[in-house]
Formats: structure tokens, sequence, C-alpha cells
């Protein structure tokens, strides 16, 4: 089998309780390198406690999740020492969150947040992590004179943008975005799924895409899952779900979608 | 997980050299559960083939299932049961049964579906549009550019246009993108809804000549086209689709 026959993440019967309430039940999926699965469902359907079990921030009440590491294994990722963890989140992941407070370092330039990252990967000489985080700035349209501005002094959408560079600076392999449009103008929006979606293509990332937004997922996913209480409730190629729903709830959530 | 469950069936007959779609038995049956469950029936045993370089179109009048076939070979929509058989290459693909990513990749290589509907995305250059298949199949990009400029320009989109997004295009002017994209690149199976709905008769004929040189290629081809000459230009033969009529 080639790399790409590989999956790249594995989840198998991931479950989270809260107390005796359920988060995420018995969810199992698989993400190949360079695609983009979408995991849609209302507030309350578990779709973040998903994302948080799988980037590892949260420990699974049961079930686990295994990474294809350098090696070339898959690596049971609750197996792994806090050190070897946060260096597979520092080089190889990124996690774009829909509140950029949590995802920039507020206080650090525009330029730091993003050369912060390449250092984290090895990178030494000033004058090249300068010249690579502008040109990333650049790619996510930000204009190379605000490099020395932190992102305090930014609009929401620039501070998307700039999150996604910090991200995608190190070409990681898998990214993990938690509503990157949510909260958005819609005309920012716009700018920043087209913006994500070539770049991700470019980059031939991996993404799970955690979006209430049915659009969202149709213009960035290739699969999609849809979940309600915890569980997947159905799961496919993103248009054929969309197009072609098979649950009664599947059918409510496309059919509660004004069109423009 | 699916191949347990169809181990009883007789496995598809394999498809022969020539053959580049085959469905057998395709049913279909929407079930609407926000309508109290209604079943609103497609097709019932839609069976048919289509050869390499042979145009097909399906026939029949509105309501009969002909979009909703084209819309199950491409795999965007499910199949209740039945089998649709695609060459891959040496291999075959039952669309019908394929996982997601398997249909991913036969839409990538082999497949592709020209729709009535331009599904327009923000910001994106009706050049980009274009070119984005021969991009993905590694063709340099100056020589992408200049094959859509070719294939615009014989289409009659004005050259003001290419690089902006259509959004703001008439009908006519997206339709004509949408054809030149699907055109672009050499496939082995096309599929086309409507292809020349919204064209006046000058870009309709630009459309059949179009259609003529892919069916010289060896391109399977398989079509609803409404308007009588152009299906009797194009098409070799016509497959009724009243006969696999689920109507109730």
């Amino acid at each position: 089998m080639s790399m790409v026959d590989m999956p790249l993440l594995v989840a198998e019967g991931l479950t989270k309780y809260y107390g005796a309430r359920p988060g995420c039940l018995e969810v199992d999926l698989e993400v190949h390198p360079g695609e983009v699965l979408a995991i849609v469902g209302e507030s309350g359907s578990g779709k973040s406690t998903l994302l948080s079990l799988l980037a590892t921030e949260l420990a699974p009440t049961s079930g686990r999740v295994r990474y294809r590491m350098g090696d070339n294994a898959l690596r049971d990722l609750a197996t792994l020492t806090e050190a070897e963890r946060r260096l597979l989140l520092r080089t190889q992941w990124g996690f774009v969150r829909q509140n950029a407070e949590q995802g920039l370092r507020m206080a650090v330039s525009a330029g730091g947040n993003v050369g912060e990252r390449l250092m984290a990967v090895g990178w030494r000489n000033y004058g090249d992590i300068r010249e690579e985080a502008t040109g990333w700035l650049s790619r996510v349209e930000i204009a190379s004179d605000r490099i020395d501005d932190d992102p305090r002094a930014f609009s929401g959408g620039m501070r998307q943008r700039l999150q996604i560079a910090r991200n995608l600076v190190t070409r990681p392999r898998l990214v993990f975005m938690d509503e990157p449009t949510g909260g958005l103008d819609v005309s920012v929006q716009a700018r920043l799924l087209d913006l994500i979606r070539s770049l991700v293509a470019d980059l031939g990332v991996a993404v799970i895409i955690v979006t209430h937004d049915l659009a969202v997922a149709r213009l960035l996913s290739h699969r999609i899952m849809v979940m309600r209480r915890g569980r997947v409730i159905e799961t496919g190629l993103t248009d054929q779900v969309l197009d072609d729903p098979r649950e009664p709830y599947t059918q409510l959530l496309v059919a509660s979608v004004l069109a423009a | 997980m699916t191949d347990l469950a169809f181990s009883h069936a007789a496995p598809p007959r394999p498809l022969n050299g020539h053959v580049m779609l085959r469905a057998s038995g395709l049913a279909k049956t929407f079930t609407l559960h926000l309508r109290d469950g209604v079943r609103l029936p497609v097709v019932d045993g839609a069976s048919f083939e289509v050869a390499k370089g042979e145009c097909v179109a399906l026939g029949g009048p509105s309501g009969a299932g002909k979009s909703s076939i084209l819309k199950m070979v491409f795999g965007n929509y499910r199949v209740d049961s039945g089998s649709i058989l695609i060459a891959d290459g040496h291999e075959t693909v039952d669309v019908a049964r394929a996982a997601p990513r398997r249909i991913l990749k036969l839409r990538r290589e082999r497949i592709c579906y020209v729709s009535q509907f331009l599904r327009v995305i923000p910001r994106v250059s009706t050049l980009d549009i274009v070119t984005e298949p021969l991009r993905l199949d590694g063709v340099p990009a100056e020589e992408a550019a200049r094959k859509a400029r070719d294939l615009l320009a014989r289409l009659n989109l004005p050259e003001r246009l290419w690089a902006l997004p259509p959004a703001t295009f008439s009908g006519g002017e997206q339709q004509r993108v949408n054809v030149a994209r699907g055109f672009i690149a050499r496939r082995d199976l096309l599929l086309l809804d409507e292809p020349t709905a919204s064209l006046d008769a000058q870009n309709s004929a630009a459309v059949v000549s179009l259609i003529s040189e892919k069916k010289a290629e060896g391109t399977a081809l398989l079509g609803i086209f409404h308007d009588a000459q152009v299906r009797e230009a194009v098409a070799d033969r016509i497959v009724d689709v009243t006969r696999f009529g689920a109507s109730t």
C-alpha cells in the first residue's frame, strides 16, 4: 500500500462521559493523508468533544486514537509521553480555533506568532525565519507592514488568517479546525474559506474540521460525519450526504438551511 | 463492511474491453422523513450500458428519473439496489458499493459530471475554475491556461469575463464555464445534464462539436439532452427511462 492508502489517524470506539452525561459515544473514524473530513451537528451533538479527544486534549473514557508516526507505525496516542505529545502538537499537527485568542499569542507580534512555530521545528536563523514569516503573512493576505503589530490590533478575520499561517507554516500533516469561520461576517467568512480551501489543497494536509455550517462542510470537505446526541448517525461523501440525506435528522439539518 | 451483506448475491458480470459503464437493476426511492415518511420511487430496475466512444442519451419526460440516474452514476445519489460498474483502467469499480475514497479517486481520474448549474465558489476566477481539472492532473499552469482560453473562445465567452468569478454571469455564461471545465481534461466517462439548456443555437453547436471530438477520442458519454436537434446530432442511442419507471 502506498502512503496515501494508509490512514494517518484511526479512532476506535471513542467514548467520553462527563460524569453520567455522555459527550461522545462509540465513534470510529479514519482520516487519510490529504483528506478533509467534516464533523457536523448542532450545539451539544458532541462534535467538539470528539475533536478534543482526537487532538488528545481530552482523555477518552474508553476507546483509542492511533496516529501514524514518522517511522510509519500506528501509535496509540495514550501511550505517548508528555514530551512526545508536545512535540507532535508543535511539529506535525495544527489546531485552528474558533476563538483566535486561544490559538494565538496575543501579546506577540504577527511575525512572532508565525516564527515561533518555525523555531519549534528547529529553525534558528533570524533572517530566514523573518523571510518565511513574511511570505506566509502575504499568503494569508496580511500586508507585510503589519508584521510587527500584535494581533490585538487585528480584525477578527485577520486574526483567523494569522492563525491559519501560524498553523500551516511548518507544513503539518494534520490540522484540526474548530468552527474556524464562526462569528465572522459573511464576506469575511467567504474570503477565509477560499483561503483555507486553496492552502489545504496546495499543501496536501489532512484536516478534521468541526462546523455547524453545512455550506462550510460542502466547500471544504471530501467526507462528512453527522453527529447527534454524541453518536455518528450518518457518514459518507460530503455531496452525497448533503444531496441525498438518509437519516431523518440529517434531512432536517439539510432542509433547515436557507438557500441564498 | 458491505461485502458480507452482498456475499449471497451473484457477482456482477465483469466489463469487457469496450464497455465503460454498465448499470444493472438500479433501484432508488427517496424517503422523506419530514413528510411523514412519504416514499418517492425514482427508478426500479434500470439497466443499460455505455461503450467507449459512444454517446448514450437518457430519454423520457421530466420526472422520469433521468437526472437521478446521472447522479447515481456519479455517486452523488445513493442506490438502494443494483450495481453501477465503471471501468477504472484494468479494474472495475461498483459505484453503488464503493467506499467514498474510491469514488473520489474515480472522480479525479475517470469521470466528469457537467451539471446543469455551476456551483460558484466565492472569489475563484473563471480561468481557475476551468483549469482546475488539468492542474489536479499535474499539467503545468501555463499549458492549462492556454487550453482553457482556447475552450472559452470556442464557446464564445467574452474574454473580459475570464478573470472574473462567474457569480454575476448570466445562466448561459455560467453554463459555458461549466462545459469548458467539464471538457478540458481527458476523462473516460462524461456525464452531461442538459449541457445546452441555456445556450443559443451558435453555442449549442459549439457544444455539439466538442461532444463529437470526445467521442472520437474514445470517451464514453451519458447525457440528458432536451433539445431534439442536439440529441439527434450527438446521441448514438437513446435509453428510454420510462421503461424503468417506478411511478406509483
